[in-house]
């Protein structure tokens, strides 16, 4: 299957080893991948702060560059930018063709996992991943994506993984965008919550589906000196035949 | 922990964070009413299709609430109900104060209600000489204390035994205990000693049935019980989005309600109220009064996004789950309604010049309309309130509470958006900051001055470790690397 990868900004110029294992796995489950180099942001920073005129910019350049591709599915490695996606015809409410046309980019528009599970019916990588691993449902692919098992059959399915559940895997880590350093005190109590809870489990890695969520995590824990350190699953799921 | 204001929601978190005690009890919150609520609504066969139901009868009110308000009003008359109108706060109270001079009363006694907490009856009522007693043990306790209720439904979530212990010594003059037994039978008497002499009980309602006139109001203590049928006038203050239909719904609000809020199957009472009682000499009060009150409710059902903040039950069940609720507890919020749906309801109420700050107290988990029993979908509405903040058009919100966004945030994001439309900018803005990095972080942490000089990375670093710019972006490893292995 052919498949235009969506890397994500965060992705592209923090943590580009995810974008990498994304196209990794999905190659080996033979897919052709091709990358837009265009593409930048989905715009979320802007639409979550209420800047809904720049959120709609954001949207129009998306949708022009992904509709060019004639690849049959978009996958990003991220729940939350994925969600942005699939947000993007309400910045339209009077403007029906481009409603259409951002509803079209949306339902072609997969999270990372959810394309491996539910498109590709993959649940099992045949990989392994040597040590104790605990899972971080990122809010936005729980709740507006719907993923909860998905991550969890991949990781489970691995050779040789440990997988613990913490408490509260649902529960949020805090981030939340510009909240993270517009209430910071607020979002890293909510933080400390996580924090407990991955210790608790006494995990070597913490996985989840977004780099934003795993930015907020793996900052505080190597603050604190913690022995966990933070992974996004396609990473985790790349690891095949290679020392981690 | 009291009279602190939306305005200063920023300082008012900090501080609550700092109070060790507020937060060890917001923790038994979470465990007790959280918890409690995920086993319970097991024992409803399909929740979901409760949820829809009960959101699908809130709609067709909202839609016709003019017609329904109606036929409440209509049905509650011919029981023997009196009703009146009130346009706000201020007639609400007026009315009230009539009511109570009409028989010359000055012995008052409340059930909880967040309609007359809105609208500060209390302060209204004491301005004229009246002293209502409040008779929920959890609003006794914070008015005793001369505080505010810090939660929808459990007014004194705030307080610690040993805290409630404490001021029950220095108000009520009983030895020094911590026997709960002890505490809430020292309560009980001083309560039914008030209720005794009481001529004029005013309650709430949690909803009420335009098909019979019925209004029905949910309680575990049996006080309200006590306030809606010892006194000889009995006055309830009803916000006008409170109507329901028919009779048969409350088969599913009560299935929602007490499970969403307490955790619980069903409370302990359900008072049903049906106007005046039948024969002079049954029990009861002699008058019943019904105040249907407005108070900026119809501005919101004007508008269709925020409608549907309307439908709200005041369960408290989005509070409960709310990270940042269970961190820094109700007063906080300096406002009537703290939470969620608190901070979706208040800059509705009250305008968005004072509340600014509410709409962007929140992470946009989305765990508040996971655990809402109709479904109100409160992030869209933190974000169209958002929306609302930075473009100033505030539809829906009184004109004149417009607000504009700080000059500072405004232009980053104008410049965010213009750099980052653009790849060429974008890539270039990788290589400077992969450049300028080192000297501006230093082992995760912000160098000195830095902090300061850019307040995000400052807010960032205080507490974690800053991310590093990769030494190749995506991009360049796509573009030298990855793209020539196509296999």
């Amino acid at each position: 299957m052919k498949v235009a990868l969506f890397a994500t900004c965060l992705v592209d110029q923090l943590c580009p080893q995810v974008g990498v294992s994304t196209v990794e796995v999905l190659r080996r489950l033979g897919c052709e991948i091709v990358f837009d180099e265009r593409q930048t942001c989905c715009g979320q920073p802007a639409f979550n702060t209420g800047y809904r005129k720049e959120a709609k910019k954001f949207a129009k350049r998306f949708i022009e560059i992904f509709e060019e591709t004639d690849a049959e599915a978009i996958v990003s490695p991220s729940g939350s930018c994925t969600a942005m996606v699939k947000h993007f015809h309400d910045l339209f409410p009077k403007e029906e063709k481009w409603r259409e046309r951002a509803e079209k980019i949306a339902a072609k528009t997969h999270e990372f996992t959810s394309f491996l599970v539910n498109v590709l019916k993959v649940e099992n990588l045949e990989s392994s991943f040597a040590g104790r691993v605990t899972w971080h449902d990122a809010c936005h692919g729980l709740r507006e994506l719907n993923l909860r098992d998905e991550p969890r059959k991949l990781l489970k399915n691995l050779d040789g993984v440990q997988f613990v559940e913490m408490p509260n895997a649902d529960a949020c880590c805090g981030f939340g965008g510009t909240f993270s350093v517009k209430y910071p005190e607020i979002s890293v109590a909510i933080l400390d919550k996580k924090i407990e809870a991955i210790e608790k489990t006494g995990a070597d890695v913490v996985v989840s589906c977004d780099a934003s969520c795993l930015m907020q995590i793996g900052g505080r824990l190597s603050r604190l000196g913690s022995k966990a350190r933070p992974m996004h699953i396609a990473e985790v799921l790349a690891c095949q035949n290679r020392e981690q | 922990m009291t009279n602190l204001t939306s305005e200063t929601f920023d300082q008012n978190a900090r501080a609550a964070l700092r109070d060790t005690q507020l937060r060890g009890a917001l923790d038994n919150l979470v465990k007790t009413f959280g918890e409690r609520r995920k086993e319970v609504i097991k024992t409803v066969d399909d929740w979901e299709a409760l949820r829809n139901r009960a959101r699908q009868i809130k709609d067709e009110t909202l839609a016709h609430l003019d017609n329904y308000l109606e036929q409440f009003t209509g049905n509650a008359e011919k029981a023997g109900a009196t009703i009146h109108w009130a346009r706000d706060g201020k007639e609400v109270c007026r009315i009230v104060l009539d009511l109570i001079d009409a028989i010359d009363a000055t012995n008052v006694v409340k059930s909880k209600s967040m309609a007359t907490e809105e609208i500060h009856l209390n302060h209204a009522l004491e301005a004229e000489g009246i002293n209502p007693i409040e008779t929920d043990l959890g609003e006794w306790i914070i008015q005793l204390a001369n505080e505010t209720p810090s939660h929808i439904v459990v007014p004194a979530i705030h307080k610690t035994k040993g805290q409630i212990a404490a001021l029950f010594v220095e108000k009520t003059g009983i030895e020094k205990t911590d026997d709960v037994d002890v505490l809430t039978n020292t309560a009980r008497k001083v309560l039914r000693s008030r209720f005794a002499e009481a001529e004029v009980g005013i309650s709430g309602v949690n909803f009420g049935v335009a098909e019979t006139g019925t209004i029905l109001i949910l309680e575990n203590e049996g006080n309200i019980r006590l306030t809606t049928s010892l006194p000889k006038v009995h006055i309830a203050l009803m916000g006008i989005e409170k109507v329901i239909p028919k009779f048969a719904d409350l088969d599913v609000f009560l299935k929602l309600l007490p499970r969403s809020g307490t955790g619980q199957r069903l409370t302990t009472y359900q008072s049903l109220i049906t106007g005046t009682k039948l024969e002079r000499d049954d029990e009861g009060p002699d008058e019943v009064h019904i105040i249907l009150m407005d108070n900026g409710r119809s501005r919101m059902l004007a508008h269709p996004v925020t409608r549907q903040s309307l439908a709200c039950i005041r369960c408290g069940a989005c509070l409960n789950a709310c990270p940042v609720y269970q961190q820094i507890g109700g007063h906080a919020y300096g406002a009537v309604y703290p939470g969620p749906i608190g901070a979706v309801i208040t800059p509705q109420l009250t305008g968005l010049a004072k509340t600014k700050q509410l709409p962007y107290a929140s992470s946009l988990c989305g765990a508040c309309r996971e655990v809402c029993p109709v479904k109100i979908d409160i992030p869209a509405l933190l974000l169209h309130l958002r929306a609302e903040i930075v473009d100033g058009e505030a539809d829906g919100i009184s004109a004149e509470t417009r607000v504009k966004k700080k000059f500072g945030e405004r232009a980053v994001f104008l410049m965010y958006s213009f750099l980052w439309r653009r790849s060429k900018l974008y890539n270039f803005g990788a290589k400077l900051s992969r450049f300028f990095q080192k000297g501006v972080v230093k082992d995760g942490k912000a160098r000195s001055g830095f902090a300061s000089l850019v307040p995000p990375l400052g807010a960032w670093t205080k507490w974690r470790d800053a991310p590093q710019v990769a030494p190749r972006t995506f991009k360049e490893i796509w573009k030298e690397d990855l793209s020539k292995r196509n296999d």
